[in-house]
């Protein structure tokens, strides 16, 4: 047993209001500037949508992620070996137009223009060009289900439905969005780590964190190619590529990370995950159909006697191991399998799991008018809006069965508060639906608390980071950088060689 | 962690620092968003080597009861943007004036050593005038100093007032909840000096006026933490994802406690991915759901199988048991008045007997008086105004019966009028026939009686043309009939009603309706929104946590609002502030009023039966009578300066204030003096001096944008409607069309808006992070801060400093003007929570004769206000002693003991040789307000509750008990947000983390709600609104296109949509919306959405450029093509700029488009002007019609070729 500590987190889907919040928080600390305009290390994209870069779920054209090779795995697209020979033409790799040309407006019109016969206006330029220019994408085009027509109807995941289902999709009957919020998954078996020629991916030792060595970087961009999520993005004025850091500075300050801080759909958790690094390659390499319940296999149970005593060979501090015993992630991922992984069928072990969303029920135009009585108090998930196997691509790998075991239980979570509260579903109706999904009383109000209630410290267990031994390890005295951290000149990243 | 060395080596790891770096800072200091955007939210501002570098949300709100989520975080994707704002391009710098003006300033005061006189020769010079008037808009802005900029709006000022009287210089600021003392400067310069201030909640349409109809109440409404206590909630016209950004998670929690979420909304609007179902409801039809709703209700909760506890709830809680006279007219009996006291021997001595009511007393089976009506309210005995089951006269127990079914002596037939259906109805209630004191014998039902009957729901016993049964599409209010205008099929309808009366039943009133501008913003919004209440009433959810009308438009709520009113209208020196309601204003001087006809072309209403109706006509002839009737304000008073009208009644003897008001009196009514209202386009009747400051009066609110830059402005405009009024609109002066009527408009801002471009002085105002301020709102119940972060960058300085230095310099210049103090006559209509409450039970007009001009009884207050000119930066400074008395809401507040604190422990100015409390700076301002306020003074809630306590009748100290030593102080306010206390100014209660509902007072202690009857009220008796046929709630079908005439006179090119304009995502109103953040997450421009079909029909695929128009103007934007719509409607958010890449208009000649306003036009729906009665009494931003705009058509068509 080789047990790693990973810090992993949990988005709840049905809470999420789209607002886009996170994508700021990340954006003002962090990409703000030249070179950088473009990347949305924390993007939410509008489902059914083409998301960011567009279509990026389509592995065709973008061949990210690992398939199975037989008795093992492979990275689609590139490896070290293989990379050599696309180094100077990769195809998979996304192009500006997949992402968008930044652009800003001359402001300054409105201050300087001269009297003239009109209202002066300020105009869209390039952020890259400085040239006027037409503004045909964004990172957030299709928001909302805007541009449907070429946009929600080129989702890839609709591919899991039958024409007719997809032209239904766009009748007022089962009409319906939802939203998705993505950061990088720090996956325990990243594909960009596996794919960088120069070592200047890694996974942090102590919480699993991906990042990508500004120093090191040589600007191969295989890591772009090679991530399924496209999630690393190539500093086009440093030469530099650069990813999520998860806010490694602030949770070693005990904060949680700006995007998850800033949500204000309370929609985020962060905590400990213990995963035993000697199943990886069990948790990867079976049918996709597998893969949600290989990957919890893969996930130790941080009150296991056994778990706990290797964990302390491995080093890892009681601490640590206290904050996975508290983990509101090993809750949702393990106890209650409500939160799932998002396209598990590219087998990189994502470590942020999400709860997929409940959404309403369809209704029915018939003489009348519009229809949206139903049997049951609040809906099923038959009347859900969205059919299973659409959700299923998402979470589920192609598979539903996991989907629907967490919007069940959420269903009958919902329907038990209810008799609780309103009495008007009996008790005995309640306990019905409870045992149904696999839930008892006790697991339903702890579901309810931690989704509905939880404070900002029950939401977000962060670990001790111990940054006084990190400085150690790097063979310099913690006193001393007591006394000169930040002392220094400014520069700004150079370009790389 | 030995073993992370095994792993990787150590050494690869020290790059690491380069992002540490990044994340250092130097401090956090916690300020907020002073945006209108009702978030209320705590931001920690972070600043590094003294630059802002980015906002993080506060997490530290004080908790509220266990079992509720907590509120953190709070803040939302606008919010965080902010930061954007301060080193911006858009970032207004300097003081700027247009080239034209300061080239004319500058030649003239070479020629006049007096700055006045400067200002005095330009506006003598037609030509100079319009010069600089047509280059509004058109650039050419010169940078210039501050003092130059501030002297000649000094000139302009002192000019304005000398010339033709101060109640020309108007100011306009939005809401002030979000940053109290921001509004209060302006205001207060403006009270100080006898300027108007124009209101802002109505104006922008998020005043619901069904709020003060049915319950006497601005707008109170819950928490939203207290969505969480729901149990089912419907939202309609609301879409909290977009507009209550840091509360919407209280909507997914209280769903996963089993609350059940139903939307009513047209498109697949952002709220509806929380809806256990979304019913895709016809745009604006609402209402027609609605009364179906309660026909079920009614049907099954009160005839089929009564509900005790709904029936005790609307028995003490509502006036479904009062008594209301039946009329006789040729057609039938007709809903009448309230029965009054006065009207029975037995109530013969009751003071203000004719303004108490009457219910039927199941125990002694006779018509008995309750307390607690407005005739109690304003009367001299103490302890009558109350909710209790008894009669104050004598202390006996009565039990009101709800309905005389059972109890009647007969059946009256009564018609019901059916506007969709264009007929009346007969349908018989039960009746009593009574003899009054005067000898005549009346026929009386009761409030409930015609309200059941006016549903339609047939009971044993009563004849006449009832539903027959739900299916029964022809009979008005059922689920069939609905159909036809929601196209809501009657299944959901039906199944709505019962779950929503079964839940509220089991849980005790836990139903509530999230209701926003997606309702509020039709014309018949009122009647919408009534209807949607009655349903809340009928099950006894309102006033009860969980349940109630949660209407959030606009930060409405200012916490601490009897002492920041007290400073903001500068009555700590002088009572007398001229407070206007903006819809009434704009539609007459921004000559509005000119471009329709009758407003009965749209606007169904009864037949005028006898002549006297005051339903028909032209809407500005009953904007008119509102003024005259004192039920309105409006300024300018008169075509005369109203210092001159001193001066004169002077002149003519008059010694006492009771002589000059007589002489007025005496000129009104012969004619020889005449209110302004009268003859708006007369040039002595123009508004002369425009201060902006916190919005964007030109563009975001200003609805009719184009008729703005036409009248107001005199530049250029895209307008091509034809006037109609002519001949129509009898009471007002038809002369040719002014246009430029404003002299100067001055813009505080700190970006470059469309109402900075577009106006002659922008002075540079302090961002909200460089600047000390109070903020708070409904959505939460705290009170935080603004701080200064940063020092104001570059040239900049607060709003509270710029308009010190601004009254400053106008005292200076009035030395030579007004070196002595002045005699101001002001006029003010008849004012809610006052005595005037019960000034007129009949609508009589002095002017025709129908009765005698009196003051505060037949017409509006006139006082005469002492004003010091010179005075204007001293009093500014230093709260006078009228703030030793304090009201708000009807409560008084005696606060000298504090006043007197502030005088020992603050810092003070000395005026006049006394020590006065300063507010010199803003933050002196804070702590004033903090201290003087019951919401943060537990001594002062307990002063006023004792005060309500004693008038009442009611235990209400206790609410107090435990938090009378409770005090804070600004920089507590720094270092936490705090918890509002009970207040006896508002309704809800916040004792132990309980999350505030509105109304839980009443319910809970029975003190009455601020109304005619001291309940809230299904039924409206005064007489406009027995006119205007809105007596009962009902449905006004939408005006048709043709008749609402916005497309008489535009080319017949594109298609014809109806024209919504919602907030949306990437900007609060026009703020954030030209950040680059918001830019690059939408589309970089405020699009336009349209429904995939309709798109197509006209060619039109997704970021096309389109251009939309119709006669009031033009807009040029890319489409967003999308399903999410349905057909017919499209959407442009709420509310771009036109400064950003906004091309020009082929169908105006090529000239540059405008925004969302260069498409609408304001309608007043003229039966809220009605006042003088009860709650339909003036009071600012409470009382008046709004400016509604959902009913708007466009014309669109695709645009090819745009030039930019």
């Amino acid at each position: 047993m080789d047990v790693r500590s990973q810090v992993a987190m949990v988005f709840h889907l049905d809470k999420c209001i789209g607002c886009h919040t996170c994508s700021i928080a990340c954006k003002n600390v962090w990409t703000d500037r030249k070179g950088a305009e473009y990347m949305w290390w924390n993007n939410v994209e509008t489902k059914p949508g083409t998301g960011y870069p567009t279509r990026w779920e389509d592995q065709q054209q973008y061949k990210g992620g690992w398939e199975r090779d037989g008795k093992l795995i492979k990275l689609r697209a590139v490896d070290k070996v293989r990379g050599a020979v696309t180094v100077f033409h990769n195809p998979a790799l996304p192009t500006i137009d997949d992402y968008y040309e930044p652009f800003t407006y001359t402001y300054e019109e409105l201050f300087t223009a001269a009297e003239g016969a009109d209202q002066p206006v300020a105009k869209p330029i390039s952020m890259i060009t400085g040239k006027p220019m037409n503004i045909e994408a964004g990172p957030n085009w299709d928001d909302d289900l805007g541009g449907s027509p070429v946009y929600a109807a080129n989702d890839p995941n609709l591919e899991a439905l039958t024409p007719e289902e997809r032209q239904q999709m766009f009748d007022v009957e089962k009409l319906v969005f939802f939203y998705v919020p993505r950061i990088c998954n720090h996956c325990a078996n990243p594909s960009c780590v596996a794919s960088c020629p120069s070592g200047a991916l890694y996974k942090r030792g102590e919480d699993g964190i991906v990042l990508l060595n500004q120093e090191r970087c040589r600007a191969w961009r295989f890591c772009v190619s090679a991530c399924p999520y496209k999630k690393t993005y190539f500093n086009w004025s440093t030469g530099k590529s650069e990813k999520c850091i998860l806010c490694y500075p602030r949770l070693e300050s005990g904060q949680a990370p700006a995007c998850f801080h800033s949500c204000v759909g309370r929609i985020r958790y962060l905590g400990i995950l213990l995963y035993d690094a000697d199943k990886i390659l069990d948790a990867v390499n079976v049918p996709d159909s597998e893969l949600v319940d290989a990957q919890r296999r893969m996930i130790l149970d941080p009150f296991d006697p056994e778990v706990i005593a290797a964990a302390k060979e491995r080093g890892i501090g009681d601490d640590v191991i206290s904050a996975a015993q508290r983990s509101p992630v090993y809750k949702f991922v393990m106890e209650w399998k409500l939160a799932l992984p998002l396209h598990a069928e590219h087998r990189t072990l994502p470590m942020l799991f999400y709860v997929p969303p409940m959404l309403p029920v369809q209704a029915k135009v018939g003489d009348y008018g519009y229809d949206t009585s139903v049997e049951g108090f609040l809906g099923s998930i038959d009347q859900a809006r969205l059919p299973l196997k659409y959700m299923a691509k998402l979470f589920g790998a192609g598979n539903e069965a996991p989907v629907r075991y967490a919007l069940r239980k959420q269903l009958a979570v919902r329907h038990h508060r209810r008799a609780l509260q309103a009495c008007d579903i009996t008790p005995e109706q309640a306990q019905a639906l409870l045992t149904e999904a696999d839930c008892d009383v006790e697991q339903a109000d702890a579901i309810h608390r931690l989704t509905a209630i939880a404070a900002f410290e029950d939401r977000f267990v962060i670990p001790p980071m111990h940054r006084e031994e990190a400085i150690e390890l790097l063979d310099e005295d913690t006193l001393a950088a007591k006394g000169s951290t930040g002392i220094g000149f400014r520069e700004g990243p150079a370009r790389g060689p | 962690m030995k073993w992370i060395k095994d792993l990787f080596s150590p050494k690869t790891r020290a790059w690491e620092e380069f992002y540490r770096n990044r994340w250092q800072h130097d401090k956090r200091v916690r300020s907020t968003h002073g945006v209108n955007c009702t978030g209320g939210c705590s931001w920690e501002i972070f600043v590094k080597d003294g630059i802002v570098t980015w906002e993080m949300q506060a997490l530290d709100y004080p908790k509220l009861e266990k079992s509720l989520p907590p509120y953190e975080p709070r803040g939302c994707q606008r919010g965080i943007s902010f930061s954007w704002y301060l080193y911006s391009p858009i970032r207004v710098k300097y003081p700027y004036v247009r080239g034209a003006l300061i080239d004319l300033w500058r030649t003239a005061r070479k020629r006049y050593d007096d700055p006045v006189e400067a200002w005095q020769s330009i506006q003598d010079d037609p030509k100079a005038r319009a010069r600089y008037q047509r280059a509004r808009g058109k650039g050419g802005f010169r940078r210039v100093k501050m003092d130059e900029a501030v002297e000649l709006l000094a000139a302009a000022n002192v000019h304005s007032i000398k010339r033709h009287g101060p109640d020309r210089v108007v100011g306009f600021s939005p809401i002030p909840a979000m940053s109290q003392l921001s509004y209060a400067s302006g205001a207060r310069f403006l009270s100080l000096m006898g300027g108007v201030c124009l209101s802002f909640y109505d104006w922008y349409c998020d005043l619901p006026p069904a709020s003060p109809e049915i319950w006497g109440e601005q707008t109170d409404v819950a928490e939203s933490a207290d969505w969480y206590n729901a149990a089912m909630v419907a939202v309609m016209g609301s879409n909290p994802n977009m507009t209550r950004t840091p509360d919407c998670h209280f909507i997914a929690e209280s769903r996963h406690n089993g609350t059940k979420m139903v939307v009513f909304s047209p498109d697949f609007a952002q709220v509806s991915k929380f809806a256990d179902q979304w019913v895709a409801i016809n745009a604006g039809q609402d209402g027609a759901f609605w009364m179906a709703v309660s026909h079920v209700i009614l049907k099954e909760f009160y005839v089929d199988a009564p509900r005790p506890s709904f029936e005790d709830y609307i028995r003490q809680y509502t006036d479904a048991g009062f008594l209301v006279e039946l009329t006789p007219s040729e057609t039938g009996h007709r809903a009448g008045r309230l029965l009054t006291a006065q009207s029975l021997e037995r109530y013969a001595g009751e003071e203000h007997g004719e303004w108490k009511f009457l219910v039927l007393d199941e125990i002694t089976g006779a018509p008995r008086m309750p307390g607690g009506a407005a005739g109690q309210r304003w009367g001299q005995k103490d302890q009558q105004w109350n909710l209790k089951l008894e009669d104050p006269s004598t202390g006996e127990a009565i039990r009101p019966a709800i309905s005389l079914l059972g109890r009647h002596d007969g059946t009256t037939p009564v018609v019901f009028e059916e506007f969709d259906a264009g007929r009346g109805v007969l349908r018989e209630v039960p009746s009593l026939r009574l003899k009054t004191r005067d000898g005549r014998e009346v026929l009386v039902t009761t409030a409930f009686d015609l309200m059941i009957a006016r549903y339609g729901v047939q009971r044993e016993g009563l004849g006449g043309d009832y539903a027959k049964s739900y299916d029964d599409a022809e009979s008005s209010y059922t689920p069939a009939w609905q159909e036809k205008w929601s196209g809501v099929d009657r299944k959901t309808a039906i199944s709505f009603a019962r779950e929503w009366a079964n839940t509220a039943e089991k849980t005790g009133g836990r139903c509530c309706i999230i209701i926003g501008a997606g309702i509020n913003h039709w014309y018949h919004n009122n009647l919408m929104y009534r209807s949607g209440i009655v349903a809340l009433m009928l099950t006894g959810c309102v006033g009860k946590n969980g349940g109630g009308l949660n209407h959030y438009v606009g930060q409405e709520k200012l916490a601490p609002v009897a002492p920041w009113s007290t400073i903001a209208f500068a009555r700590d020196w002088a009572a007398g502030a001229r407070l206007q309601n903006a819809p009434s204003w704009h539609y007459i001087h921004c000559d509005q009023w000119r471009y329709e006809a009758e407003f009965t072309e749209y606007h169904p209403v009864p037949d005028a039966r006898d002549g006297t109706s005051v339903a028909q006509g032209h809407t500005a002839d009953l904007q008119a009578k509102a003024v005259r009737c004192g039920w309105l304000p409006f300024f300018p008073q008169f075509n005369e300066s109203s210092l001159e009208v001193v001066k004169k009644a002077r002149a003519a003897g008059a010694v006492t204030e009771a002589d000059i008001v007589a002489k007025v009196v005496a000129r009104l009514k012969s004619g020889d003096l005449k209110m302004s209202v009268h003859d708006p386009d007369a040039p002595e009747n123009w508004p002369r001096v425009w201060y902006i400051w916190r919005g964007n009066a030109l563009m975001a609110s200003a609805k009719g944008h184009e008729y703005f830059l036409k009248h107001y402005l005199g530049t250029h405009h895209n307008l091509i409607a034809k006037e109609r009024a002519e001949g129509i609109a009898k009471d007002l002066v038809w002369r040719d069309a002014p246009e430029g009527k404003f002299d100067l408009i001055c813009d505080l801002n700190f970006r470059m808006d469309t109402s900075a471009l577009y106006s002659d002085v922008v002075l540079p105002a302090a961002t909200w992070y460089e600047k000390a301020d109070l903020n708070s709102t409904d959505l939460h119940s705290y009170i935080h801060p603004l701080s200064e972060a940063v020092p104001p960058a570059w040239e900049s300085r607060s709003d509270w400093d710029l308009f010190r230095a601004i009254a400053e310099k106008t005292a200076e210049l009035a030395a030579r003007h007004f070196p002595e103090p002045v005699e101001d006559l002001v006029m003010t209509p008849l004012a809610h929570d006052s005595p005037a409450e019960i000034a007129q039970r009949e609508i009589l007009d002095w002017s025709k004769g129908e009765c005698e001009p009196i003051p505060g009884k037949t017409m509006p207050h006139l006082t005469v206000v002492k004003r010091d000119f010179t005075k204007l930066g001293e009093r500014y400074s230093a709260l006078g002693e009228g703030a030793k008395n304090l009201s708000a809401h009807g409560v008084k507040l005696d606060v000298a003991t504090e006043y007197d604190e502030l005088r020992r422990d603050a810092p003070c100015e000395v005026v006049d040789g006394k020590r006065l409390p300063s507010l010199r700076r803003a933050e002196h301002g804070a702590n004033v307000i903090l201290h003087l306020a019951p919401e943060t003074n537990g001594e002062i809630a307990h002063k006023g509750y004792a005060y309500l306590e004693k008038r009442a009748g009611v235990k209400l100290t206790d609410l107090a008990a435990g938090s009378r030593d409770a005090h804070v102080s600004y920089t507590d306010l720094q270092s936490q947000p705090r918890r509002l206390l009970n207040s006896p100014c508002w309704s809800g209660l916040l004792t132990d983390g309980r999350a505030y509902s509105a109304f839980t007072t009443q319910v809970e202690k029975l003190l009455p709600w601020r109304t005619l009857t001291g309940r809230q009220h299904f039924y409206l008796d005064h007489p406009g609104y027995i006119d205007f046929g809105e007596e009962l709630p009902t449905f006004k079908p939408e005006p048709t296109p043709d008749a609402y005439g916005d497309l008489r006179d535009s080319p017949e090119d594109g298609i014809v949509l109806n024209y919504l304009t919602p907030h949306g995502k990437w900007h609060i109103h026009s703020t954030y919306g030209d950040t680059h953040r918001m830019l690059t997450l939408s589309r970089g421009c405020e699009p336009f959405w349209i429904n995939a079909a309709d798109a197509e029909s006209i060619g039109v695929v997704d970021n096309d450029y389109v251009e939309i128009h119709n006669d009031h103007g033009v807009v040029c934007t890319r489409a967003v093509v999308s399903h999410r719509l349905p057909r017919g409607v499209c959407i442009i958010y709420h509310s771009p700029e036109r400064t950003l890449g906004v091309p020009k208009s082929p169908l105006r000649g090529m000239r540059r488009a405008g925004g969302h306003n260069s498409l609408t036009r304001v309608r007043l729906k003229p039966v809220l002007m009605v006042g003088g009665y009860g709650q339909f009494t003036f009071h600012f931003n409470y009382w008046g019609p709004t400016g509604v705009n959902r009913d708007t058509r466009v014309r669109v068509r695709r645009l090819p070729n745009p030039v930019i």
